[in-house]
């Protein structure tokens, strides 16, 4: 077969369903984007540990506290089934830590901004996974096997996530008058980052159009945004809370809500690097990995000098 | 700070869900040693009882048919319908079979 008809069955099998595998053909461009997705999508659970990971000491409860802790495991099992995903696409795991550690490779830009309250809690799984969790679930369709595959695990289990966070956020809210400040303020700070994590507009997302062209995304990301604020608006109406955006308003003819345009200014400088905790977020990783690297050394040892016994 | 020539060997993680049922490959995951591997696959993929036995198989022991061959390779079974029980028409007076 030619390069060409190599690439016209590719797009034959996408058009017809049909998973494409690690040893397939794929054409260059899609294993690339394959990659960089997979691999931002994996960082970005791995940081997501850390705004989170803040607040486990001081967890108001010892039920509290085993949520969370089990929360922030499952996010690093997550991070793990999708690094194992991009491997299988021919990237080593440690070439794409060192991406993350030396600033190459982007994670989810809402882990820069910092978890001041406990309310914050309550807003991320609540927001943060539950935007996430509008954008992985048309990815457990998505045309790369490993990767779907990777999603219906993690969509299964982020379901607790969400529901953990919006049971701190109905605790707050029917608290005292203060309890409720402290929700209705996390509503508002994480509202708008909530709304950036589903990407840029699709006007000017350089790679939406092939994405979907290769069913990699399912949905645009301006459809996705949309989809989130109408289920979110009377999810805080049940909580009781004021709405985080005075335009949130029912457009009867487009059948959705209208809101506010939000500040891409602010989305592009926090993902170039200069939200309020990049520099801090990315340094407590690269010191987890680092002070890490005794732990590897001594198990790589340890099984070198087993291997060296059984053999004598 | 990336040493590539360490990097703990992969492993693939085939789980028993329960008893009665085949081990099934749920995915991969670095570790030094069988051991760790079996200790890491239950950490990453049975937090919540999804398995009551695991298997681990180091990657590279792995040996595959090659996909870019297989409508040749599995082309004996695909002219041979009368393997399957629906290829027969019998009567439907007839009754346990």
């Amino acid at each position: 077969m030619t390069q060409v008809s190599f690439e016209a069955s590719f797009q034959k099998k996408i058009d017809e369903e049909i998973m494409i595998e690690p040893q397939d053909y794929m054409p260059d461009e899609y294993r690339k984007t394959l990659i960089r997705q997979i691999s931002q999508h994996a960082h970005s659970e791995i940081v997501g540990m850390l705004p989170e990971a803040n607040w486990i000491t001081r967890a108001p409860s010892l039920r509290r506290k085993a949520v969370l802790l089990a929360k922030v495991q499952d996010e690093g099992g997550h991070g793990l089934y999708l690094y194992s995903a991009a491997e299988t696409l021919g990237i080593t795991r440690d070439q794409m830590l060192h991406q993350l550690h030396t600033g190459v490779a982007k994670y989810s830009s809402i882990f820069n901004y910092p978890t001041i309250t406990w309310a914050d809690m309550g807003a991320i799984g609540w927001l943060v996974d539950g935007a996430a969790i509008m954008n992985q679930v048309p990815l457990c369709r998505t045309s790369y096997g490993p990767y779907a595959r990777a999603m219906v695990r993690v969509c299964k289990e982020e379901s607790f996530h969400q529901r953990q966070g919006f049971e701190i956020m109905l605790n707050l809210s029917k608290g005292t008058p203060v309890q409720k400040q402290m929700a209705q303020d996390a509503l508002n700070r994480w509202w708008a980052p909530a709304l950036m994590m589903f990407g840029p507009l699709d006007a000017v997302s350089p790679n939406t159009a092939k994405s979907m062209e290769w069913r990699i995304k399912r949905f645009t990301n301006d459809e996705l945004r949309q989809r989130f604020i109408d289920v979110t608006v009377d999810q805080i109406r049940l909580l009781g809370l004021a709405l985080p955006d005075e335009n949130i308003k029912w457009n009867e003819e487009r059948g959705h809500y209208d809101s506010s345009e939000l500040n891409w200014d602010e989305f592009w400088n926090v993902v170039k690097g200069n939200g309020p905790c990049n520099k801090e977020r990315l340094a407590t990783r690269v010191k987890a990995w680092e002070d890490g690297a005794w732990v590897r050394e001594a198990a790589s040892a340890y099984a070198e000098k087993r291997k060296t016994k059984k053999a004598a | 700070m990336s040493n590539e020539h360490k990097e703990w060997p992969l492993w693939e993680v085939f789980i028993r869900s329960k008893a009665g049922l085949d081990h099934k490959h749920a995915g991969s995951l670095h570790a030094a040693d069988a051991q760790m591997a079996i200790e890491n696959a239950r950490d990453v993929y049975t937090r919540r009882m999804e398995g009551i036995s695991i298997w681990v198989v180091e990657s590279k022991h792995i040996h595959a048919s090659n996909p870019e061959e297989a409508d040749a390779f599995f082309d004996p079974a695909q002219d041979k319908i009368y393997r399957h029980p629906t290829f027969y028409n019998l009567p439907d007076e007839l009754k346990h079979m």
